[in-house]
This record gives C-alpha cells, sequence and structure tokens, in this order.
C-alpha cells in the first residue's frame, strides 16, 4: 500500500508530439483514482508512466515516498491489468498467476497456497489447470486479476481492463473490481474512456483533455461542478445541456429567447450556459418555452430532445411524466445552472 | 446435423485428379522407380540389368566411403541448421528492437535471401580463395594453413560457413515476424512479473516463438540435407577428391558422374527412409511441447 505522487509529470516522445503537459497530483494510500477523457488523452500513456512502460521526459514520480523514475517496473511494486488481458497462452492459469511470485524467488509451496488463496477469492480454482484459449472473457479477466492480486503490490494499475466484455459482464466485472480494492485496501489507479466506469468506481477522478488535466474531484464533484465546458460535454449521459447566452449584472438571457432568469454569478457580456438533463422541470406555466422533436423512452425516464430559443436541448423526466412532441413550457432549477466563459471554456 | 457432400462419386474425384496425378506422377512414380532399381545392377551403358537382390545396400553398409560420408552428413547438418538459426534469432530480436531506420535496418538483412545456392558457392570460392580470399586470410590469421578444395577440415568449414550464411536471411524474416505476431502487452505484462530480461526471452518471448522454431527447424534441416547441393558443388570446383560431400552429393556423384544407378538408386532409398524417420520423430517428439495459438 502506497500514495502515489507525481511532480511535474511531462511526456514527449521522440518524434515530438507532447502527450502529457506538466502534471501534478497525489494519489493518498489506499485510493481508487480513475483517469478518464478521450481517446488520445494521455491517459494510457500517465498510467505507462507509472508502471514504467515509458519513459518519464520530465518530472519526479514517487511511489509510497521512493522515486521510481529510474526504476524497472518489476522493482516498482506495482501490478498491472491489460485490456486485452495480456495473459501469457503457453501457461496454464496457475502459472500465468504465479508466474510473478516464481521470479521473484518465492519458495514453490508458498506460490501454490497464495494462488490457491487467489484463485478462491475470484472463483478460478476448476480452471487452474486450464490454459487462456480455453477459458471465456469474464474468466480470463478474472484470471488477469488474480494475477495483480497474487502479489499483493503497492499499486494496482488497469488500463481499460473492461472494454472486451460484453455491457452484462462489464456491470458486474465493475462492483467486483471495486469490492475487491476495497477490502484489500490496495491503492488503485484505473484509466477508462468510459465516464460511467469512472464514476461508479472512483473515489476521485481525474478528467483529462489533450494531455492536461481539465479537473480533479470526486465523482460527485466532477458531475453537479464541472470545471470547464469539456467536463460538462464528457461526463454524464446525456452530458449537460450547453446554451448560448448573455449574462448581464446577476441576470442571464438565453439567446433566442427574451425571458431573464437569476445568474449565479455576477458577470457581464456572453457566456455558455449549462444545465443537467435531470434539472429541468416540465411545467406548462413554465417561463421558457421548449419544443420537443424526439421522445426517447429509456423504461425508468425519458429524454425529450428539442429546442431552446433554436439551440439544442435536452430533458430527463420520470416515467411518471407525460411527455409528448411539441410545443411546452420548462423551468430551469436556479442553482443548478453553471456559467462557462466563451473563451476558455472554464466555469465563472 | 446435416453436411454438406456431393451427390456422386465422380465430381469429388474429378476436382482431386489433377493434385493427385501431379503427386503420383512427380512424386511416387520416381520414388518407385528408384527402389526397384535399387535392387538391380545397371550396365553402365545402358544395354541390361541384372537383379542383384540387396547388394547394393550391403555393399554401402560395408563402404567406409559412404559412413564417412553419412557422419559429415550429419555434422554438417547439425552446424548448419543450429548455427542458421541460432544467428538469424539473435539478429531478429535485436531488429525488433530498433526504431530508427528499422526498414532499411531489415532489408539489408534480408538481401542475401536473393542470391542463388550456386553464385552463394561462387561468393564463398571468392572469400576464401588461396591466394586473396579474406577468409582464408582470417583464418591464416590464426595460424591455421586454410586451403580449400586441398583440406578437408578446410573445405568443410567454407561449406558450413556459406551455407549458414545463405539461410540465415530465411530464418530471420520468420523470426522477425514471429516476434512482431507476440502481442506487446504481454511482452509488457512480463516486464512487470520478471526483472530478467533473458528470463522473459526463454520464458515468454521463446515459447511464443516456438511455432515458428519448429517450422523453421524442419524447413533448415531440409535445407542443410538437400538444398546445400549448389553450394557443395561450387566449393568443390567439381574435384570430389579428398573433399568432404553430403548424402544428396554422393548420390548425384555415384549417379551421373559414376553410372552406378543402382547403387545411387539404393543411396536415394536411404535418404528417403531418413527423411521419413526424422519427419515422424519431429512431429511426434518436438510438436507435442508446442503451444499454438
Amino acid at each position: 500500500m502506497a500514495q502515489v505522487n507525481l511532480e511535474g509529470i511531462i511526456k514527449v516522445y521522440p518524434n515530438g508530439h507532447q502527450a502529457v503537459e506538466t502534471t501534478n497530483f497525489n494519489i493518498q494510500d489506499g485510493e481508487f483514482v480513475v483517469l478518464v477523457g478521450p481517446s488520445g488523452c494521455g491517459k494510457s500513456t500517465l498510467l505507462r508512466m507509472i508502471a514504467g512502460l515509458e519513459d518519464i521526459t520530465e518530472g519526479t514520480l514517487k511511489i509510497g515516498n521512493r522515486v521510481v523514475n529510474d526504476v524497472d517496473p518489476a522493482d516498482r511494486d506495482i501490478a498491472m491489468v491489460f485490456q486485452n488481458y495480456a495473459l501469457y497462452p503457453h501457461m496454464t492459469v496457475r502459472k500465468n498467476i504465479g508466474y510473478g511470485l516464481k521470479n521473484r524467488g518465492m519458495p514453490a509451496a508458498e506460490i501454490d497456497a497464495k494462488v490457491q488463496d487467489a484463485a478462491k477469492m475470484l472463483n478460478l480454482t476448476e480452471y487452474l489447470d486450464r490454459k487462456p484459449a480455453q477459458l471465456s472473457g469474464g474468466q480470463r479477466q478474472r484470471v488477469a486479476m488474480g494475477r495483480a492480486v497474487v502479489r499483493d503490490p503497492a499499486l494496482f494499475l488497469f488500463d481499460e481492463p473492461l472494454s472486451n466484455l460484453d455491457a452484462k459482464l462489464r456491470n458486474q466485472m465493475r462492483i467486483e473490481i471495486k469490492a475487491l480494492q476495497r477490502r484489500l485496501g490496495t491503492t488503485a489507479v484505473y484509466v477508462t474512456h468510459d465516464q460511467v466506469e469512472a464514476m461508479t468506481m472512483a473515489d476521485r477522478i481525474i478528467v483529462l483533455s489533450e494531455g492536461r488535466i481539465e479537473q480533479i474531484g470526486t465523482p460527485s464533484e466532477i458531475y453537479h461542478n464541472p470545471a470547464s465546458i469539456f467536463v460538462a460535454s464528457f461526463m454524464g449521459a446525456p452530458p449537460m445541456n450547453l446554451i448560448e447566452a448573455q449574462a448581464d449584472q446577476g441576470q442571464v438571457r438565453i439567446n433566442g429567447y427574451d425571458g431573464l432568469m437569476p445568474a449565479p454569478k455576477s458577470v457581464i457580456g456572453p457566456v455558455t450556459l449549462g444545465i443537467r438533463p435531470e434539472d429541468i422541470e416540465l411545467d406548462s406555466r413554465g417561463s421558457v418555452p421548449f419544443r420537443v422533436d424526439i421522445l426517447e423512452e429509456l423504461g425508468a425516464h425519458r429524454l425529450l430532445h428539442g429546442a431552446v430559443g433554436g439551440q439544442p436541448f435536452t430533458v430527463m423526466v420520470g416515467k411518471d411524466h407525460s411527455a409528448r412532441i411539441g410545443e411546452t413550457h420548462i423551468t430551469l432549477k436556479p442553482d443548478a445552472l453553471r456559467l462557462f466563459d466563451v473563451e476558455t471554456g472554464k466555469v465563472l | 446435423m446435416k453436411r454438406a457432400g456431393f451427390d456422386n462419386i465422380w465430381l469429388p474425384v474429378a476436382l482431386l485428379l489433377p493434385q493427385l496425378m501431379i503427386i503420383a506422377i512427380f512424386f511416387y512414380w520416381p520414388a518407385a522407380w528408384a527402389l526397384q532399381s535399387s535392387f538391380f545392377l545397371q550396365d553402365p551403358f545402358g544395354f541390361g540389368s541384372t537383379f542383384v537382390g540387396a547388394d547394393n545396400y550391403t555393399s554401402l553398409l560395408g563402404n567406409n566411403q559412404y559412413k564417412r560420408i553419412a557422419w559429415f552428413t550429419i555434422v554438417f547438418s547439425v552446424l548448419v541448421t543450429f548455427f542458421s538459426l541460432a544467428i538469424a534469432l539473435l539478429l531478429a530480436v535485436k531488429a525488433d528492437k530498433v526504431i530508427r531506420g528499422a526498414k532499411t535496418y531489415r532489408t539489408l538483412l534480408m538481401w542475401v535471401y536473393a542470391i542463388a545456392p550456386p553464385v552463394a558457392g561462387f561468393l564463398g570460392i571468392l572469400f576464401f580463395d588461396q591466394s586473396t580470399g579474406p577468409m582464408t586470410k582470417f583464418f591464416q590469421s590464426f595460424g591455421w594453413d586454410f586451403k580449400l578444395g586441398v583440406d578437408y577440415n578446410a573445405t568443410a568449414t567454407a561449406m558450413v560457413i556459406a551455407a549458414v550464411w545463405k539461410q540465415i536471411p530465411v530464418n530471420f524474416i520468420f523470426f522477425l515476424s514471429g516476434l512482431q505476431s507476440i502481442p506487446r502487452s504481454v511482452r509488457e505484462a512480463a516486464m512487470i512479473d520478471n526483472r530478467s530480461a533473458t528470463g522473459r526471452f526463454w520464458q515468454v518471448t521463446f515459447p511464443l516463438l516456438a511455432p515458428t522454431a519448429f517450422f523453421l527447424l524442419i524447413i533448415n534441416i531440409t535445407y542443410a540435407l538437400f538444398d546445400t547441393f549448389g553450394i557443395i558443388d561450387a566449393l568443390m570446383k567439381g574435384e570430389p577428391g579428398n573433399n568432404p560431400m553430403t548424402l544428396v552429393y554422393k548420390v548425384y556423384l555415384d549417379g551421373f558422374r559414376g553410372n552406378d544407378l543402382g547403387g545411387s538408386s539404393a543411396q536415394s532409398v536411404v535418404l528417403m527412409v531418413l527423411v521419413l524417420v526424422l519427419t515422424v520423430f519431429q512431429f511426434r517428439l518436438v510438436e507435442r511441447r508446442i503451444h499454438y495459438t
């Protein structure tokens, strides 16, 4: 168990591409941190630098207060779970799980006991003598987990471990991984592009875009108080509504609609107004006219896609709400309104 | 379960016939003919032949020169196979790590592949030339009076070197593509599990390369036994004398230069049996330990 410190970490590839700009963050002991962002945002590069699979161009990386910039991956006391599992195809499950222990000079009897324990924990006992090719995707994923768990490392690294599984299995494994990490209390860094995984698994989320950290925070902070337009539009399905508006001394007016609303901040000039689809109420006496174009039935709730003031807008209503295509009115919850700078995209 | 099939027997037979005919005419017929003629003593001028039973075989077994050539063939094949595989593997592993100019580097290593065996033999002659050959000078610097075509060991060494040199690019190409087909993440997982690069190579990389290596092993043994004919012929400059040769070369020598078709056929049959035994051995013993993904 250990904390992880990244101090001024930079990654520039030999071809000049800067994958990660100056990055600072600390991960607490036992914390589950998720790095999330679209492909090419540098999240995998960051993880691979922590693992030691990529060189660190600049900066200091500490795992458990030890600078590990130049330490071999095998000596960093980490275990990694890869996207395609990266099992050794020629070894049985037993050997796959025990390989890292064997190379660390552990006596065979002890390895066997540890492998048995890990297999039991992951329901793999009856598959110990099979080869990876004879296992299903979910079982392979478990073997990859077993290989990480058995080592009892200071730090778990997960590189999109669930993206090769089908949706049902993914939900199940998500809970299992989270529960396992809780039980073992091992610090974990988890990379994903799936914002649902990030929200459900993380103690803290780090949102990345184009090699930069956009925001660090708990899932709730990230969701309700996004630091930028990027975070607001990346996190949440459907994403936050973002419409152009004019702010003027405590008031804000949506472009294309003349009504005034109280603004959360006193600013002047063009802004981007953000509000989550579930923070809007359908209200025939409401102040803002809303035209519903498409109705998406999701069972537990419905999504109404349409326009406010000519700008695309989505409203989420409960399953008990009657909704029809056509003109209606809405009310925006005032305390759910967020204003963003048009130029920088940062929250105001 | 429903199986797709033919309504009558003639269509599949007709479809198979061209292939079967090629095999029959070019493989089984000559083999049967060789087997038959190995029991006869042919008149050197082609006027007839006498049945001599197993005489051709018994005289082979009692022939010390034949034993010596068989021994040389074994040593030659083992050395050529081992060195051409080992050096190619080393080069492939190194080339796999090259990042800058990788393509140029690889192309350079593959060039030799395009050289025909007799040309390789001829280049060998240049390199091992008595007065100007750089390899001759190299060996002489160690105090070895290297005489190609005169000294048995010198000629044998030259043959092994030329044969290995010629075969390395083929092996290199296969090993390199084999290495590149190993998933990167598997190697990275090994980096986290094992700090020793040598350990990683032998425990993870090489087992995953084993199907390629096994295929190359067969190809290389076949090459050393049969396809080195051109190199051997060129290096001994048509003068067998005291020079080393392989069994295949001896078949040619006795059959076409010595006009002993019966004896030559008997040797061919021995070679066929040898190949059969080798193949069975390879598939029974070696392949069983290989993991195919």
